[in-house]
């Protein structure tokens, strides 16, 4: 052991020896009667807490360690296919195993296309962690894709924690249950006959090298585990407002006029979007950072014309450098040393989109710092301050290299790839977003869309799913994919809007954008090889609902913002299985084709072709729900059945909550910067309600290094609804205002009186609709930065 | 901030032309056209009768119809829309969540009159322009419109030249036809005789010939087969017969196939022509009807002529052309009717990019596209396809091509075909300048 992490408090308290005998030790981890026994013959540790084991560590006696060798003669050379490894340490490998009693349900371990609740494994192959640049993947898989995160979560009625297996070598995950065979009816037998046997999750880890680095997350509520882990590795970056809107993208925007084009085809439809996304053949012949002279001869008249509009725009960076000693980042990456390299010394080359490619070795410090610098806008011509980036292929992708990724034994300074392939991508992240802080002089906050990642990328940007296909297979395995990396840290993450590969139907199209607006990223994209699909495409009825679609996307930007602040605050992931929630009911553990987004919406998309219907479970027993449609009332804890058409997606909002809305969609989320706010007041049945506001400047620093926000707390009780600052050393002026109140599940008053902090009273106009106990006050006109209370009579 | 702005006052001048000064007032963002609605002080009825609110809450920043009709001029009502008048240039309509976005939509910069944003009130040069442009393209128009009725009337003599030819050609067709029926009746009506002359004369020779047998029999009968079945096949065929001299009629010394036809039919009148000519002829003319490139032009006539050129047949100089733009990479070739195609510039193979296909544009200007389709097949994709795009000008010529799709080109192509009859220039500006 290198070193074993017991993360069960956010302040760290020292272990005291509690008991000590020739086998081993007993120490206390300070509260909740919460102990470590190590024993040394046979080797296991067991934490309790009081009288119950939580976790054992090899108590299977898997634990292996396979040592490094020196080379003999070819000895331990492996090929595959054409590729040979050299394995010049000879092979190894480590390995631990993991019980956990009491526990039936394990997550996490992204990325796989598989469902939120990991399966076992007996008798196929393991959970695999090693980034790859799969073509075409397949759902409900335990193959490797795009990214690596070695964090599983378990979870029971009683109890969260949390295993990180910190490695980035390859790695795989074997899990096996003592229930997972088990019938409906067998347990039931077990409960009713008492059968002694508690339920128990096996896991192994196995990685190829490296050492044991494990940390254990205690929990006991998932909060306090996303808690813990978020002090591990970091919380999500805070991204700037406006990458949280539409994004629009495709392999590729052919040329200057094509974006001029798509963008004015969002003006002539009424579509809002913010940024623009250019792919590949944007560049001079995959030259990253240089753009093709015919194609795009005025990158800055392009981007000032989206500026002019407020929108933005991504360019693709990718890490794979053409080597061609006219391409000046090739010749400097040389010259300096900063390539990668491989077993015998020399530059590694393998073949990726420019043809013969250098890749940069992203895990020297002095290579990401040179590389941060190439963002500046005197050295990345054509430039703006409104233009970001995207990393694509950064698992590596080598065409030609095994398993289209680079070569194990191929060398970053002293370490083998093999010892810290799944890191890559993350320092290519990292390495990015770094320059585009540094670009700004420290003031503005990055967006850097990455494929590939690890641990602690979240720190650096947004993920998406990779390469999915125009099927609605792929469309229902987005929100498990998700909902996984959220989980484990990475809040801000998406699919494919549409699907990449193949062309979808003109429904599945319909359902993606109306799931994907209610996902964290929401971007579209297309295969080179797919006909174009912007949204106007599909005759007016089809534009109709994708815009009403993006338009519910961007009525609750303020939501979604205040979430993703949140999740930067505490580390707590914006889209949310049920059960993060509902920790106790059992019902929602496996449930992934609906989810949370915070605590206070609920969404069922709908993600079968030709439905008519579709059941979803309003958890919460004595809760209620409100449909933000119809603003129909709901009770908790229940399976209802929602008729649907092509419009219908199904959200719901808890009983309790207060969601702020801006309902003037304009073109761009910029250009509803100042927007007044609709504040949905949805009553719990005990008449009382809470949320929150958040607003900033929506795209700098300042709210961190100034503490220039607005933070609000608002809260209904004893008939009066209020606003309170929340954040009292924090100061920002907003232009917003409150233009209406909804309050749902209300009665009707006989008057509303605003009071404001200058001693001022006024009557307030509403409105009931009896039919739906719907309470709309008009016009309570207040900034949405001061203190103010509503008080119903 | 909220916004209690309730009611812009506009003061327009009016009737430019006159100089003198008219001053309306109405909500901001209201038409002239529905002024009459928004009457001061009284009360307002939403456009859509849905409710009726006080005056003052016409465009005081809060949506109280549902169809947007009390906010005309702020961004408050999700469906509202807003006029601009822009003196000097167009009127429009911009929707409701443009104004006060800090984009400057209208010319007259009157959406962003509380963002912030500076605008330069660009009307009078956008109408300088468009006056300019339009003069341009009206010019452009008649100019292609007179070319356009040259081509009509090219393509309506064409056509008659064509149909002409082709009325020549199948008069000539059938013509000949008629020259091969008759010849094949006079053939057939001169055969039959034949034919019961042949079998006469077969019968009476066999008769002859038994007659023959019977006065050699006995001494010769033998030998005398032998003697004429010359390639003693068992049979005597007319050669052989020929070579037997003791029955040359005319004793000339030899036996002609003529003669032994005239001998079989000499008491026939109907014959005037030996049977091998007669064969020849018919074959002929046979040969002339059946030639393919006889076959080959009236079809293509036929083709031709069945197209659909337009409703006056105006697209039809375009058949048998082709148009050629010469991009960085590639040659694109457009041959209308036909097919279009592209060749790399610097060698390799050319590539069909689309077969003919059909007029494909909307309906009330079907002839304004082109559609070909069924080029070559796109490695894991679609047929390659080219839409074509007809603008009004004075020349024919491809002036743009692009791929916007994987495999789905397009292309822009003037032609003076698609010139529409010209409105008078003051008609078309005076559209424009309306307040």
């Amino acid at each position: 052991f290198n070193s074993m992490c017991v993360c069960a408090l956010r302040r760290q308290r020292a272990l005291s020896l509690l008991s000590q005998d020739e086998n081993g030790v007993v120490l206390s981890l300070g509260a909740d009667s919460q102990r470590l026994i190590v024993s040394a013959k046979p080797f296991r540790l067991d934490i309790m807490e009081g009288r119950e084991v939580l976790l054992s560590l090899n108590s299977r006696g898997l634990l292996a360690f396979e040592h490094l060798r020196i080379l003999e003669d070819g000895m331990w050379e492996e090929t595959f296919k054409s590729h040979t490894d050299s394995k010049p340490n000879g092979p190894s490998s480590i390995s631990l195993d993991f019980s956990l009693p009491g526990v039936e349900n394990v997550y996490g371990i992204p990325e796989h296309a598989d469902s939120l609740k990991l399966k076992t494994t007996d008798g196929g192959d393991p959970y695999r962690l090693f980034n790859l640049d799969v073509f075409q993947y397949e759902v409900f898989n335990p193959m490797a894709l795009y990214g690596a995160i070695p964090v599983m979560l378990s979870h029971s009625a009683q109890r969260t924690m949390g295993i990180f297996w910190l490695n980035a070598a390859e790695t795989w995950v074997d899990i096996s249950s003592n229930t997972a065979g088990k019938t409906v009816f067998g347990q039931m037998l077990d409960y009713v006959q008492g059968s002694s046997e508690t339920p128990q999750t096996d896991v192994r880890w196995i990685s190829e090298s490296g050492i044991i680095d494990v940390f254990i997350m205690l929990g006991p509520t998932p909060t306090d585990v996303f808690s813990q882990y978020a002090s591990l590795t970091g919380t999500q970056a805070f991204p700037p407002l406006s990458a949280l809107a539409y994004h629009q993208c495709r392999w590729n925007y052919n040329d200057q006029e094509d974006v001029a084009a798509v963008d004015q085809g969002f003006d002539d439809h009424d579509i809002p979007y913010d940024f623009i996304w250019l792919d590949i053949e944007h560049t001079d012949g995959k030259r990253y950072f240089t753009w093709d002279p015919h194609k795009f001869p005025q990158p800055k008249d392009m981007l000032q014309g989206l500026l002019d509009k407020r929108r933005k725009m991504v360019t693709i960076v990718d890490p794979h450098i053409k080597v061609d000693s006219s391409y000046k980042i090739h010749n400097e990456i040389r010259s300096k040393g900063f390539y990668v390299k491989s077993k015998d010394g020399g530059d590694y080359e393998g073949w990726c989109w420019p043809g013969n490619s250098g890749y940069p070795d992203f895990t020297n410090p002095e290579m990401r710092a040179w590389w941060a610098s190439m963002f500046a806008y005197d050295q990345y011509e054509g430039s703006m301050e409104n233009m970001y980036t995207w990393n694509d292929m950064n698992e590596p992708s080598v065409f030609n290299g095994p398993e289209v990724t680079m070569h194990k034994d191929a060398l970053h300074g002293n370490w083998e790839n093999r010892d810290l392939h799944n890191l890559y991508g993350f320092y290519v992240q990292r390495a990015t977003a770094e320059g585009l802080i540094e670009r700004s002089g420290g003031v503005e906050r990055p967006f850097v869309l990455a494929r590939a990642f690890f641990a602690g990328s979240q720190r650096y940007g947004a993920v998406w799913t990779g390469d999915n296909a125009a099927e609605w297979d792929h469309l229902k395995i987005s929100i498990p994919m998700c909902l996984s990396l959220g989980l484990v840290g990475v809040s801000f993450c998406g699919a494919d809007v549409g699907g990449f590969f193949k062309s979808p139907s003109t429904e599945l199209l319909v359902r993606w954008y109306q799931t994907g607006a209610y996902q964290p990223f929401f971007r579209a994209h297309a295969h080179l090889d797919t006909p174009r699909r912007e949204p106007w495409l599909f005759g007016p009825e089809n534009t109709a609902l994708i815009r009403e679609a993006v338009r519910q996307r961007y009525a609750l930007l303020p939501y979604w913002y205040q979430l993703f602040y949140h999740a930067h605050h505490s580390g707590q992931p914006v889209m949310r299985p049920l059960w993060v929630e509902y920790p106790q009911d059992t019902a929602t553990f496996s449930m992934d084709d609906q989810f949370l987004l915070g605590r206070d919406l609920l969404v069922h998309p709908v993600t079968e072709e030709g439905a008519r219907g579709l059941t979803a479970y309003l958890p919460g027993k004595g809760e209620v729900w409100f449909d933000v449609h119809t603003f129909q009332k709901h009770n908790g804890a229940q399976n209802l059945y929602i008729p649907v058409t092509i419009s219908s997606i199904p959200v719901f909002q808890r009983g309790g909550s207060i969601i702020p809305r801006k309902a003037r969609v304009r073109r761009s989320s910029s250009c509803m910067e100042h927007d007044p706010y609709t504040l949905f007041v949805a009553l719990s049945p005990k008449r009382f309600a809470q949320g929150e506001l958040y607003i900033d400047d929506g795209h700098t620093f300042n709210f961190d290094k100034h503490k220039q926000f607005i933070h609000r707390r608002l809260f209904f009780a004893n008939n009066a609804l209020s606003s309170r600052n929340l954040a009292p050393g924090s100061q920002f002026t907003t232009f917003s205002w409150i233009e209406k109140i909804v309050i749902l599940g209300a009665s009707k008053p006989s008057k509303a009186t605003l009071k404001t902090p200058d001693g001022k009273e006024s009557l307030l106009e509403f409105d009931f609709d009896a039919s739906m106990s719907v309470l709309t006050l008009r016009k309570p006109g207040v900034n949405a930065g001061v203190d103010w209370t509503v008080v119903l009579q | 901030m909220s916004c209690a702005l309730l009611l812009l006052l506009m003061s327009l001048a009016l009737a430019m032309g006159t100089g003198a000064a008219v001053e309306i007032q109405r909500p901001r963002g209201v038409p002239l056209s529905s002024e009459q609605f928004y009457e001061e002080n009284k009360p307002f009825t939403c456009l859509d009768g849905s409710s009726t609110i006080p005056f003052d809450r016409i465009n005081d920043d809060y949506c109280d119809c549902r169809d947007g009709s009390d906010e005309p001029g702020t961004a408050a009502c999700p469906n509202g829309s807003f006029h601009c008048t822009n003196a000097g240039f167009r009127p429009a309509f911009i929707p409701s969540s443009r104004i006060n976005d800090g984009i400057c939509d209208c010319c007259d910069t009157t959406d962003e009159y509380n963002s912030g944003a500076t605008c330069q009130n660009t009307c009078r040069e956008m109408g300088r322009k468009e006056r300019e442009s339009l003069q341009i393209m009206a010019e452009i128009t008649k100019e292609g419109f007179m070319l356009k009725q040259q081509l009509i009337h090219e393509a309506k003599r064409g056509q008659e030249d064509k149909q002409g030819k082709l009325t020549e050609l199948q008069g000539s067709k059938k013509g000949l036809e008629e020259k091969v029926e008759a010849l094949r009746t006079v053939k057939e009506t001169a055969e039959d005789p034949e034919k019961e002359a042949k079998e006469r004369h077969l019968k009476s020779w066999e008769e002859q010939k038994e007659l023959i047998r019977m006065e050699k029999d006995k001494t010769r009968m033998a030998e005398a087969f032998l003697e004429l079945d010359d390639d003693a096949d068992g049979y005597v065929s007319v050669a052989e017969l020929q070579s037997h001299l003791e029955l040359d009629p005319d004793s000339d010394g030899s036996l002609t196939e003529t003669e032994t036809q005239v001998r079989c039919l000499s008491s026939s009148s109907t014959l005037f022509l030996p049977l091998k000519s007669r064969e020849e002829f018919l074959s002929h003319y046979q040969s002339l009807i059946c030639d393919p490139e006889f076959i080959w032009i009236c079809r293509n006539l036929e083709k031709e002529i069945g197209f659909d050129f337009g409703p006056s047949a105006e697209f039809a100089y375009l058949y048998s052309q082709c148009y050629e733009l010469s991009t960085s990479e590639y040659i694109y070739r457009l041959c209308p009717f036909n097919r279009v195609s592209q060749k790399p510039k610097f060698g390799g193979s050319e590539t069909n990019l689309g077969l003919w296909g059909q007029w494909a544009g909307p309906e009330d200007s079907l002839y304004s596209v082109m559609k070909y389709d069924h080029g070559q097949g796109c490695w894991q994709g679609p047929n390659r396809s080219t839409t074509v795009k007809l603008t009004c000008g004075k020349e024919t010529v491809v002036t743009s091509t692009s791929e916007p799709s994987r495999c789905e080109y397009l292309m822009e192509f003037t032609t003076p075909a698609v010139c529409q009859e010209p409105a008078s220039l003051d008609e078309v500006l005076q559209g424009h300048t309306e307040l």
